[in-house]
């Protein structure tokens, strides 16, 4: 009877009690979901593109973030620092086009992605050779992102509170996938990839450039990865820790599937409030600390009905 | 010719014989250090592997070592993890090291059980199997200057005072957020024994390790629960990352109170002014203040012989590698004395961690008075159950908030030993101690 009082009346009535509370979890796994839709958009861009699952995006947030930080504290300016990072980031996605992706074309799959995992392990050397492996300060005041948090009242005693720099990752996701939408759907380029991503033949056969798409998927992904990098870092710090957070990303994929940009974002949204919500409200019965699995078990309850995912391409084959 | 050449040969490498002779017949001792220089807990494991290193090397550059033996020394990664901790072990073993320091409560316990058989004395600096503190279930292992368990203790004896006494205790709520791992886990059994004992609420918090820098569900909970006071148990990122999210639901900093490990600079910096009036139990001195340390300087950083950032020099987690070697160093010098030789053996260093005391005395000698409280380990008390004290950040640096005090080890001893009995018993055949007491 306690139980099902647990899973069907006591959280509700939490929920009822303090809905200033309900609306600060409610953010807070809004704030969680955009950040894990930014690192699915890193994903998906290179999976969409080359159909290569790329193990090393949760370094590639880390090493995108510590160059700019490492940048800035051996003297360069902020803009310089940043424009740089950009810079890096296109070098690597250039390497890794010519170095990775080309010896490797039509390699079965499992070998690109463990060209990635090796991408992942050199990365993580490169960035503590030339950064150290200290953790760093985000340098968010210096970007011009806001800190500080408002206090909005609620209800007769109850309080929310927005930090000014979730306010500011939202907004920054929210610019960056409308950004990547308009050049996938309205530019030569994004048109070129996707055919790419529809059929690398066909693609081939009307004149498009394998390897210029594959320079440009990585390089946008690069780019996701140092808005990704830059939010989390300013959240907590940029360390090798973030690195394994990018694995939360797995199970929004999984949702919104291996191809879908708008997939991205619900399926991290879903994941997001869905393990905060889970978490706070169901967690106790379990002793806490569910939020871990319960994306997982998200997952696989709609892998059951929606193998291709929420917005994932229905995988027909005939026989 | 060829009896020219041979004779030349033979000549040339006489020459080159004699010529590294004297450095092969200085006397030395070898010491592994295990680090973790890289991963996510690197940001804890780097100033203190920077502190091992220094006040080795210090001695070596100052003294010419310990009694006239050098300590060789090198690093082994170990990355936190624990599988790479007992490769590490093994290579300290193979090496014939002194003493093996895992710097991580995991590979302690996984090491603990080799101890003995390896004759590979364990110094597990104020971490690892608190029960270990029992000398005679435990010769090999050595915990000074305390254990978690007295960490513990500590923590509630101090918010007892803040409230006029451990009986106003009762009816408050203290939530715990720990690693969720061994080292996490280690205080809780102690903690629910003074929950029980003083009547207050014992809130846990867990933090998965691949979830430190994601706690926002965490601090929520937090803030539901409205707990009245927080104690942290937390390593590498996940300290700031807990700083930050206190200071997001405007959890009072005051209230918010850490284990030695939590209170790196680094922990409390990005919390920036809002973490101010945040609170750890330490057990050494922050700052450069001291002639030995200057001698660290002289010797070794302003020599370009260290690692360590000018600006982190003498900072928290650095002197606490500088403790974790001179409690070596010292031990070293008493295996000396003890077994009458100059070049010891693990055997001889179990010995002389046996019988490691620092007092005042020493302590204004080898030029660190106040640098620590005075240390004393004996045959059946391998951690000493010595003093420590609170420190306050002020917003830029740590200050002292509070004066030396004792771990309430009435309470404490009781079970540890228990606890050591019931480790023996659950690792059965546990083996006696053979070795006889030396003091």
């Amino acid at each position: 009877m306690d139980l099902l009082n647990g899973i069907f009346v006591a959280p509700f009535v939490q929920m009822a009690d303090a809905p200033d509370f309900l609306v600060q979890v409610l953010w807070e796994g809004f704030v969680s979901g955009i950040l894990y839709a930014l690192i699915a958009l890193g994903f998906v861009l290179i999976f969409k593109a080359s159909g290569v699952f790329n193990f090393a995006q949760g370094i590639m947030v880390v090493f995108a973030a510590l160059t700019l930080v490492g940048l800035y504290q051996k003297g360069v300016p902020v803009i310089l620092a940043l424009i740089l990072t950009m810079a890096v980031m296109g070098i690597l996605a250039l390497a890794v086009e010519r170095f990775i992706m080309r010896p490797l074309v039509n390699q079965p799959h499992v070998i690109l992605l463990m060209a990635t995992i090796g991408l992942t392990y050199f990365l993580v050397g490169l960035g503590e050779f030339v950064f150290g492996g200290e953790p760093k300060q985000m340098i968010t005041t210096e970007l011009g992102l806001p800190t500080g948090s408002t206090e909005i009242p609620f209800g007769a005693q109850g309080m929310v509170i927005l930090q000014h720099i979730d306010i500011a990752a939202a907004i920054i996701a929210i610019v960056m996938v409308t950004a990547l939408a308009l050049f996938f759907n309205r530019t030569r380029i994004g048109r070129a990839l996707r055919a790419v991503a529809d059929d690398h033949q066909a693609a081939l056969s009307v004149g498009i450039s394998l390897h210029q798409i594959w320079a440009i998927v990585w390089f946008a992904s690069g780019l996701v990865a140092l808005a990704t990098g830059v939010m989390w870092g300013a959240r907590s710090d940029v360390s090798f820790a973030l690195e394994i957070i990018a694995l939360r990303a797995l199970p929004v994929l999984i949702l919104g599937g291996f191809t879908s940009v708008p997939g991205a974002i619900v399926g991290g949204l879903i994941v997001g409030i869905g393990e905060k919500i889970g978490e706070i409200y169901w967690g106790p019965l379990l002793g806490g600390g569910i939020e871990s699995w319960l994306a997982y078990m998200i997952a696989l309850v709609f892998l059951l009905f929606r193998p291709q995912g929420l917005f994932g391409e229905r995988i027909i084959e005939r026989v | 010719m060829e009896v020219k050449t041979l004779l030349r040969g033979t000549l040339m490498g006489g020459v080159l014989f004699a010529a590294i002779l004297p450095a092969a017949a200085e006397d030395s001792v070898y010491v592994q250090l295990p680090t973790y220089r890289t991963g996510p807990y690197a940001g804890s494991g780097i100033p203190i592997a920077n502190g091992m290193a220094d006040y080795i090397t210090m001695l070596n550059e100052r003294d010419g070592g310990i009694n006239g033996v050098k300590i060789v020394f090198d690093e082994c990664e170990t990355g936190y993890d624990t599988q790479k901790g007992v490769e590490c072990y093994e290579q300290a073993k193979a090496k014939k090291s002194l003493v093996f320091n895992p710097w991580s409560t995991g590979i302690t316990l996984a090491v603990i059980p080799k101890a003995s058989v390896d004759k590979m004395p364990i110094l597990s600096m104020a971490y690892g199997l608190s029960a270990a503190a029992d000398g005679k279930t435990f010769p090999w292992v050595f915990n000074p200057p305390m254990t978690y368990w007295d960490g513990a203790s500590g923590v509630v004896k101090y918010l007892g005072d803040q409230e006029g006494g451990l009986d106003k205790l009762k009816g408050k709520k203290i939530g715990y957020i720990y690693l969720d791992a061994g080292y996490g886990k280690e205080p809780i059994p102690l903690l629910e024994q003074f929950a029980t004992q003083y009547g207050f609420t014992l809130l846990k918090y867990p933090v998965p390790g691949k979830e430190m820098q994601n706690q926002s569900s965490q601090w929520l909970n937090v803030r539901r629960d409205k707990p009245d006071y927080m104690v942290i148990w937390g390593w590498g990122a996940m300290n700031p990352t807990a700083v930050k999210e206190a200071t997001k639901i405007r959890f009072p900093m005051d209230k918010f109170i850490g284990v030695w490990w939590s209170g790196g600079e680094d922990d409390a910096r990005g919390g920036g002014q809002q973490a101010k009036g945040y609170m750890t139990l330490n057990f050494n001195a922050v700052g450069t203040d001291f002639p030995a340390v200057q001698d660290i300087k002289k010797y070794v950083v302003d020599a370009g012989k260290s690692k360590v950032e000018a600006a982190k020099f003498g900072e928290n987690l650095y002197n606490r590698g500088v403790v974790n070697s001179l409690y070596m160093a010292e031990a070293i010098r008493i295996a000396q004395e003890k077994s009458g030789k100059k070049v010891i053996t693990a055997e001889d260093m179990r010995v002389g961690l046996e019988n490691l005391s620092i007092d005042e005395a020493r302590l204004e000698k080898i030029g660190l008075k106040g640098f620590i409280a005075p240390v004393k380990v004996t045959c059946d008390n391998h951690s000493g159950h010595n003093k420590m004290y609170v420190q306050r950040w002020t917003g830029d640096k740590w200050e002292k908030a509070s004066d030396w005090f004792d771990p309430m080890s009435d309470v404490v001893n009781p079970m540890l030993m228990a606890a050591a009995k019931s480790y023996a018993e659950t690792n059965k055949p546990w083996p006696a101690r053979s070795e006889p007491c030396a003091n």
